[in-house]
């Protein structure tokens, strides 16, 4: 390297690749730092917790250390009922999002009150939390931010348990790590377009909707339609059993694959599913030999469809 | 190729790695288009194959493309490398032992890491699945092995001057390593959000800018003269192409996410950007095409020269594509459809493969001092491969243009599935056909290992009549 013109160019080389990250990685991430966290990206985020892709405490995507999305029909402490809330519960050893982690990821304005008024730093670990968003008012402008019930009202993730009924309680911070385990986002996106989409698929999401979410898995070959807001067309829990099991049964032309290894071993009332017996009676209904396809298994509440059936209607 | 791997390294033959690497990649072809036609074929009929997780869609995808992406054509460029560069240094490569152990890394990790992917251990990140562990691993353990010993070879060179090839061999080893540590950040320190998005894109499009489209082209500035005979059109205007490679290519990575909420100037800059990748393709395609003046004949006479040249030429089609589908004017149309997938095989399967399978095929011969075992095999392959990829990007590329028509006037997504239906299945006949022509590689290179006619010293193997 002892040419007078090889000094000059691994210094231009160093110049123009820093420049190049500079403009690329730098300056965006001013941008991004700018951007407050909506009521979509706080619901996203609290819903789905600190990580719904490999990471160490939830290594093969099975679900482990995610919170519960419960809808309080009851006030937890007295037993009264209560207009309907929505709360995400964090129990013993759940690890945080990254909003409470790190504040600064909520934003102007929502980290502000979710420290001060919602008082998310006394937020542990160790002992689990309650979150819910509230309503405030930051310089004039109405806006939500994250309220740690444990801290605010004393609502102790056991208390909230202890008043919540199975149907009342959301796994979708579970469902969507079997979204990104099982590849749906291969085939569907969640980003309607901002140019079209609108009207089947739904709004696009906008800048501050993502805060805190990983991996936000946008896709990005849909062979299948947007899930952004799949909860919103069709919110039939019954309708996505059939289709995950075998989506030919709902839509003959489908080309999902079947997602029936995603029931587990048992179903609802623990007796032992017997899929090659499913299959066989399936093949004679494709076949025209059974007017009836066979009865699809009910799931058991602690299936992994389950949480992805959850997850979806989330998806509002 | 074991047995050197506790050998003193002045005790092992010279080429030794660069032939490990060649037959690696080679199965890993093998692989990789095994995987992709078993994909397609799920594609088109969703019952082949059904019930376990373990040939579901979803769990196969990633690994047919990190298969090809990471085993056969990174093992290619590292076959390339560990032949080329010394080659055009007058030297000898700076360690063998390190190129044999690189290799022996490249293909742990990556069957590690696919294993992976495959039982859904996935970061959710497109082109970047691995989970951040196997990500430092490669970094650490394939990308800075062969990064040093391309860059001790370099430095040790008995020329005065560095050639094209080497320029790009060096700074893609270099920067690939670099982006691997960058385009992961958001996995190694849990960055979030649109941060995570937008560095999911960054990674993508740079492992692919600053890569491989680089040392594939990289590649043909060293076949081209050296098979003809013809010295490189122009040194300048390949001084035009690596700047502009690294200029140009490494900054629209936002044109990938033109439909999502990402800040409207950061958009405005990649798709101008994006545009300028012209330069480099321009520069390039016209460099090598000016370097075959007068051996045309070699175009239909010689396996290496019609598998470069044929690269080559679909890198104009690939970078008309690639130049304006990001735009504004035509991404609303084709974004997320098929023909999308059919331009990442225009740029994988299409030009970069072609390179690469020439500079397997010229560099096994050359250092195992055989003669291709069989003519005929190598041009069943060849058209296996042209009309195999043709097959698979036509019909993509009309899926494509169907699923676009159906998003912008919204016609329920059922009917876009039972229309695409025909070219889902000529897709899966197209990849089939590759996959069927890489079987016969393989048998093809490892007979030539065997039974290829020896080459004296002193001659390339295209100066000699065939035999068989």
């Amino acid at each position: 390297m002892a040419f007078r013109e090889y000094k000059i160019g691994a210094r231009m080389f160093g110049l123009a690749l820093g420049g190049s990250m500079c403009i690329t990685l730098l300056l965006p991430a001013f941008d991004f730092a700018s951007v407050s966290s909506t009521d979509v990206a706080l619901d996203k985020a609290f819903t789905a917790g600190h990580e719904t892709a490999f990471n160490l405490e939830d290594p093969f995507l099975l679900g482990w250390n995610k919170p519960l999305k419960i809808t309080l029909k009851a006030d937890p402490k007295t037993g009264q009922p209560m207009a309907a809330k929505e709360v995400y519960v964090y129990q013993t050893g759940t690890t945080f999002p990254a909003g409470i982690l790190h504040p600064r990821i909520l934003g102007k304005g929502v980290e502000e009150l979710s420290v001060q008024q919602g008082k998310i730093g006394e937020a542990q670990k160790g002992a689990g939390a309650v979150f819910a968003l509230a309503k405030g008012s930051f310089q004039g402008a109405e806006i939500s931010y994250v309220e740690n019930l444990t801290a605010t009202k004393g609502w102790t993730p056991a208390v909230v348990m202890s008043v919540a009924k199975d149907e009342d309680v959301s796994h979708a911070g579970a469902g969507k790590t079997m979204f990104v385990r099982e590849g749906c986002w291969w085939c569907h996106t969640l980003l309607p377009e901002q140019t079209q989409d609108w009207q089947v698929f739904g709004a696009p999401p906008m800048l501050g909707d993502f805060n805190g979410e990983s991996p936000t898995a946008f896709g990005s070959d849909r062979k299948a339609p947007d899930l952004l807001h799949v909860g919103s067309r069709n919110s039939s829990r019954e309708w996505m059993m059939l289709h995950f099991f075998n989506p030919r049964l709902v839509q003959p032309h489908s080309i999902m694959p079947r997602f029936d290894y995603l029931w587990g071993d048992k179903d609802a009332s623990g007796q032992k599913i017997d899929f090659d017996k499913w299959r066989a009676e399936y093949i004679q209904y494709r076949d025209g030999a059974r007017v009836t396809p066979p009865e699809v298994p009910a799931y058991s509440k602690n299936s992994e469809i389950r949480y992805l059936i959850d997850y979806m209607m989330s998806l509002k | 190729m074991l047995k050197y791997l506790f050998a003193k390294n002045e005790d092992i033959p010279e080429g030794s790695s660069a032939v490990y690497w060649g037959f690696s990649s080679i199965v890993w072809f093998v692989i990789g288009t095994g995987l992709g036609s078993f994909n397609a074929a799920k594609l088109a009929f969703p019952d082949f194959v059904t019930g376990n997780e373990f040939f579901a869609f979803g769990h196969m995808r990633q690994v047919h493309v990190h298969a090809v992406i990471f085993g056969w054509i990174s093992m290619a460029f590292g076959m390339a490398m560990m032949y080329i560069t010394p080659a055009l240094g007058n030297t000898k490569l700076w360690s063998e032992k390190l190129g044999l152990w690189n290799a022996t890394l490249w293909n742990v990790g990556l069957s590690l890491g696919l294993v992976l992917l495959w039982a859904g251990v996935s970061s959710g990140r497109e082109y970047s699945d691995f989970p951040w562990v196997i990500d430092l691993y490669i970094a650490l353990f394939m990308a800075v092995p062969l990064c040093i010993n391309v860059w001790m070879t370099v430095i040790n060179r008995r020329t005065q001057g560095i050639y094209t090839t080497n320029w790009f061999f060096a700074s893609a080893v270099f920067m690939v390593a670099i982006v691997f540590l960058t385009g992961n950040l958001p996995e190694f320190f849990h960055l979030t959000g649109l941060t995570e998005a937008y560095l999911t894109w960054w990674f993508a499009h740079n492992v692919l800018g600053l890569w491989i489209t680089p040392v594939a082209a990289a590649i043909a500035y060293y076949t081209i003269p050296k098979v003809t005979g013809n010295p490189l059109y122009s040194h300048r205007i390949g001084h035009l192409h690596f700047w502009s490679v690294v200029v140009f290519y490494s900054t629209p990575a936002a044109h990938h996410l033109m439909s999502a909420p990402l800040p409207e100037w950061l958009k405005s800059f990649a798709s101008v950007e994006g545009v300028l990748i012209l330069v480099p393709a321009i520069a390039f395609v016209s460099n090598i095409l000016l370097t075959m003046t007068g051996k045309w004949h070699m175009f239909v006479e010689n396996l290496e020269i019609r598998f470069t040249i044929t690269g080559v030429l679909m890198a104009i089609p690939l970078n008309m594509q690639g130049g304006f589908q990001q735009t504004r004017a035509i991404n609303w149309y084709i974004h997320g459809t098929g023909w999308i997938v059919a331009h990442a095989h225009l740029a994988l399967l299409g030009f970069s493969t072609f390179l690469e399978a020439a500079a397997v095929y010229l560099g096994l011969q050359m250092i195992l001092k055989r003669k291709l075992y069989s003519l005929t095999l190598g041009n069943i392959h060849f058209w296996l491969l042209l009309i195999g990829f043709t097959t698979y990007w036509v019909s993509m590329t009309i899926a494509g243009l169907i699923q676009g028509a159906g998003k912008i006037y919204e016609v329920p997504y059922i009917d876009v599935v039972i229309a695409e239906h025909p070219y889902m299945i000529a897709r899966w006949l197209g990849g089939t056909m590759v996959f069927t022509g890489n079987v016969l590689w393989l048998y093809n290179m490892w007979m030539t290992a065997r039974q290829g006619t020896v080459i004296p010293v002193g001659r390339m193997p295209h100066e000699l009549a065939y035999e068989r």
